[in-house]
């Protein structure tokens, strides 16, 4: 065929229904796909013609931020990305580092906030779904599951809805296709009244030799489509992901994707045969931007072309048109390339689990993106454009005003008169401390019977069948301090989330992470974004948890901006199942350490909010060398087996650590502590690299010398004995209270919120 | 004695069945594909937690029509023991293998949790290496637990001793009597919401569930011998 034949037959295939290339150009139909001129332009000049409507869908979602990082690439070059233990780094589904024994973890986290914000069952299940497939899509195992969540204040009945949607939808998806949802973290504040985040991790193992990678190679290898059929949900979803959330966002509910974990489960089952039989060359998920993304994505990585005809695409409505078909963003769906002739291995199995498949496609050699649709070619793309060569904005930001007028706010001077009882049943009943009880009990924790740590304790523990290891994970992120200094607040999200690791037992090894911010085109929300980059990146610099994937969500505005919300999903090594630990006091008697400095920090405390509302001042500092101490000197202690009980503080402070300790056996605390501070800077200062150990009374004096030793600043500030929690600061009685009464708070806060709406 | 866990398309907890025997009995157990009709090498049978058939129509609707629901029932027919959890307990209900029928929790939601449960009759196959009455701890993961029986048939399951467990203190899914697991008259077939399968180590939270899989191989054994 002549090029220019190929150019008439795209031009011919416009339908009535559809713009012509013409109409696209002259009544700038580009900007409704979120195009812009600019990006227009350089469309035209790769295609060497006008577009037709399909291609142009074609482009609008490749280069949409939530697949081409257009505004967040040059910051994500800034993150460490590279360590001894990385296997897989960014670029496949999803990140894999070595764990030993020829086994390696792979891990991500990925957002669905603009679908929860419409449809939040659903959209929080399909974001579960999606995250659960870039897992299994590297070959991996999925053995547990984990989340990050805002909302805005429970005192609204829409956020009402919001939370508890959102919360059912992830239990729906993950309960019924049996991966445990073993931790996760939530949040509530203003920011977020109009745009929740809803953020989930997926956690997998897999033996090296497995590892799988979204490739096509070698001319003429077949591409097998998999799983549910293609209708008509979620088309543009990836742009309506890049846009901020205006007042016509009900009107996108059609973009929100419907989520079937039953026909995952079948997928799941059946690509773990097909890996361990060894038959596939490629494998990638259809998420975000559908059969577009999963094949250009694969084409480009294999340096290959590829040549789908639509009319073999399994479609569950009729009268689909191309772009339809090829934006929908229908869910359960992986592709495949196998070699030539082995279709019928791959069909095998497919038909055990009852699973429809087709030969969509081959692989091809000459780099173009062809689409054929009813014997037309409808679209002939080069596919470097789509991917490699797709546009990179450099933006740069500017210090807002805010951040210059916190220099000179001291929260420690307005709040060091607050009652310190008062105090303490205030933060324990902010739904932020308070219990997640309501939320975990949702999610099936314990199916694959590998949870070692359930949900409530500073990290998920998860043992590996047949090793002595475990798995610690958590996520952590601290909105109003990265709002208050993005930088800091980036810094102590990695810190905060390795601290937790460390504290149930286990060495970090690594991070997944999730930028939520507004709007980019904000000078001050890029400011925020870089500044928040550059924390977190020299935290993992310096904590040695390279970033192996992630994911942006950009553009989180609906009636404001969101607080600048980096997630961070770490993934630590238990070596040995002795050395897994909770946050719980463990026996009367044992003596209580204080690990760490306090410092007056009360600049976007849990404190500070409750009490004033509001988040202002700077917010507390990290040192990295101090945390890593921290760290070494801790599981130091823990590999000695001298720790009962270790939990970290944070939102809070000691006060907060202290109650949360007692809570789990109900085991009490006597504290006598002298420090330079008013007892409320004391009790609820959220200065960082500090944690609560408990020791057996045998252990206390070693332990006290190692920690010194090794330069942790260590202070013994009582015992655990009865069931009241009391402490005196610089010999002054402050907190006196049953732990019960400490207890019913904490646990009944969040319960009482929602039985507005909720009968339980 | 050898275990077979049949497997549904839908089935999440089945690995965790065959692991539960091989650690805690050392007995083989076989992951059995839904589509064979005969279990007739196996001496007992596991029918597995999930979401068989996406619980799509109703839970264990789908899965009751399964070539191997009739070797299940053949199996229960000659008097092997059948041990139904969660979504087994259920497939159990729409088999017609155990009376009543399961409802939606009372409070709409999905409950995970470890519930303490009381031991209501030590007599059975599955409750032999429990005491009277004793309380115990298990996990339980699930949105229809809300077990249901018209007034007579709950007459009957006390009078006949067929009430295995009870939940003691909360009813976490408002079930009738507060029904945790019943046996068939026979007392070879129980269905129990609970999972035993989760308990059986310290690490997990509970071991009460280690006993009602001792409990099954006593009985066996007492049956035939310890082969």
């Amino acid at each position: 065929m002549q090029p220019e034949q190929k150019t008439d037959s795209v031009m011919q295939r416009a339908s009535e229904k559809e713009p012509t290339p013409e109409m696209i150009r002259d009544q700038e139909l580009f900007r409704e796909v979120g195009l812009s001129l600019e990006e227009f332009k350089m469309i035209t000049h790769y295609l060497g013609r006008l577009p037709n409507w399909t291609e142009l869908g074609i482009y609008s979602v490749m280069w949409s931020e939530h697949c081409s990082y257009k505004n967040s690439k040059p910051l994500l070059k800034r993150f460490p990305v590279d360590g001894p233990r990385v296997v897989q780094g960014p670029g496949e589904g999803a990140g894999a580092l070595d764990i030993g024994d020829g086994q390696a973890v792979v891990f991500k986290i990925e957002s669905h906030n603009h679908p929860s914000a419409v449809e939040p069952f659903q959209g929080a299940a399909t974001g579960v779904g999606g995250i659960i497939r870039d897992v299994f899509s590297m070959g991996a195992r999925p053995v547990a599951l984990l989340n990050s969540l805002r909302f805005g204040q429970l005192h609204h009945p829409r956020v009402r809805y919001l939370f508890e949607q959102a919360v059912a939808g992830i239990a729906h998806y993950g309960n019924v296709i049996g991966i445990p949802t073993v931790g996760g973290e939530v949040e509530f504040d203003a920011s977020y009244d109009g745009n929740p985040l809803v953020n989930a991790m997926c956690v997998g193992v897999l033996p090296q030799e497995e590892l799988q990678k979204g490739v096509a190679r070698g001319k003429g290898n077949p591409v097998i489509y998999v799983g549910a059929s293609t209708g008509r949900d979620g088309i543009h979803g990836a742009t309506f992901a890049s846009e901020e959330l205006g007042e016509d966002a009900e009107e996108k509910r059609p973009s929100v994707q419907v989520g079937d974990p039953f026909m995952e489960k079948l997928l799941l089952e059946a690509c773990m045969e097909l890996v361990k039989k060894n038959i596939l060359i490629g494998i990638q998920d259809m998420g975000a931007a559908g059969l577009t993304s999963s094949s250009t994505e694969m084409a480009a990585k294999g340096e290959s072309g590829m040549e789908l005809d639509l009319d073999q695409v399994p479609q569950r409505e009729t009268g689909m048109t191309p772009y339809e078909i090829m934006l929908s963003e229908s869910q359960e769906r992986m592709l495949l390339v196998v070699e030539d002739g082995r279709e019928g291995e791959v069909q095998q199995v497919l038909d055990k689990w009852g699973l429809q498949s087709a030969v969509v496609g081959r692989v091809t050699a000459d780099g173009r993106y062809r689409i054929r649709h009813r014997g037309n070619i409808v679209a002939d793309i080069p596919v470097n454009t789509l991917v490699d060569d797709a546009p990179v904005q450099y933006r740069s930001g500017v210090e807002p005003a805010y951040y210059r007028e916190n220099a000179d706010v001291q929260p420690e001077k307005s709040l060091s008169q607050v009652d310190p009882v008062d105090a303490l049943k205030r933060v324990l009943a902010s739904p932020n401390v308070a219990s997640k009880e309501w939320v975990y009990r949702q999610y099936d924790h314990m199916v694959r019977t590998s949870t070692a740590v359930r949900p409530g304790s500073d990290a998920a523990v998860v043992v590996l069948d047949g090793l002595d290891k475990a798995l610690a994970m958590s996520t952590d992120g601290n909105s109003r301090y990265v709002y208050l200094d993005p930088r800091e607040g980036g810094a102590v999200a990695v810190a905060e989330a390795a601290r937790n690791v460390v504290c149930s037992g286990a060495q970090p090894l690594g991070i997944t992470d999730c930028l939520n911010f507004g709007s980019p085109e904000k000078l001050e929300v890029f400011w925020q974004l870089e500044q928040a980059v550059d924390g977190m990146s020299e935290a993992c610099r310096r904590l040695e948890t390279p970033v192996v994937g992630g994911n942006v969500s950009l553009y989180n505005e609906s009636k404001g901006t969101i607080h600048p919300s980096p997630i961070v999903g770490m993934v630590g090594l238990v070596e040995n199942r002795r050395h897994i630990t909770t946050q719980s006091f463990k026996r009367d008697g044992d003596r209580l350490f204080l690990l760490g400095e306090t410092k007056a920090e009360l600049g976007g405390s849990e404190l500070q909010s409750v009490i004033e509302g509001k988040v202002a001042g700077r917010p507390p500092r990290v040192d990295l060398e101090v945390e890593a101490k921290l760290h070494q000197g801790i599981l130091a202690a823990i590999r000695k087996g001298w720790v009962s009980s270790a939990h970290d503080c944070s939102n809070g402070g000691v006060a907060v650590t202290l109650a949360e300790s007692t809570f789990g056996e109900g085991l009490g605390a006597e504290v006598d502590v002298t420090s330079p501070w008013d007892p409320i800077v004391f009790l609820f200062s959220e200065s960082q690299s500090r944690a609560v150990l408990s020791i057996p009374p045998q252990h206390g004096d070693a332990f006290r010398q190692l920690l010194e030793e090794m330069g942790v600043p260590c202070a013994e500030i009582g015992r655990v004995t009865g069931d009241r929690l009391t402490v005196r600061v610089n010999g002054q009685q402050v907190i006196d209270t049953p732990v019960q009464d400490l207890r019913s708070i904490w646990e009944g806060a969040i319960p009482c919120e929602m039985n507005r709406s909720s009968t339980n | 004695m050898r275990f077979a866990v049949p497997v549904f398309p839908g089935s999440n907890c089945d690995q965790d069945c065959a692991k539960a025997v091989r650690e805690v009995l050392e007995r083989p157990a076989d992951l059995v594909w839904y589509t064979e009709d005969s279990l007739d090498n196996y001496d007992a049978i596991i029918l597995p937690g999930g979401f068989s058939y996406g619980d799509y129509l109703r839970t264990g609707a789908l899965a009751r029509f399964s070539p191997v629901m009739e070797a299940v029932a053949e199996a229960a027919e000659k008097g092997k023991l059948v041990l139904g959890i969660c979504n087994g307990f259920q497939v159990l209900l729409e088999a017609g293998l155990l009376p009543g029928a399961m409802r939606v929790n009372d409070h709409l939601q999905f409950r995970c949790s470890i519930q303490t449960l009381q031991v209501e009759n030590n007599s059975l196959p599955f409750t032999a290496c429990y005491k009277q009455g004793e309380i115990i701890r298990l996990p339980i993961a699930h949105g229809e637990g809300n077990y249901y029986c018209d007034d007579q048939t709950l007459q009957e399951l006390e009078d006949r001793g067929q009430i295995a467990f009870r939940y003691h203190g909360e009813n976490p899914n408002g079930s009738v009597a507060g029904i945790a697991g019943i046996v068939n008259r026979r007392g070879n077939v129980l269905g129990l919401m609970p999972h035993p399968e989760r308990a059986i180590h310290d690490w997990m939270g509970s071991r009460d569930g280690a006993r009602l899989f001792r409990s099954m191989l006593q009985y066996w054994e007492g049956m035939y011998g310890a082969a």
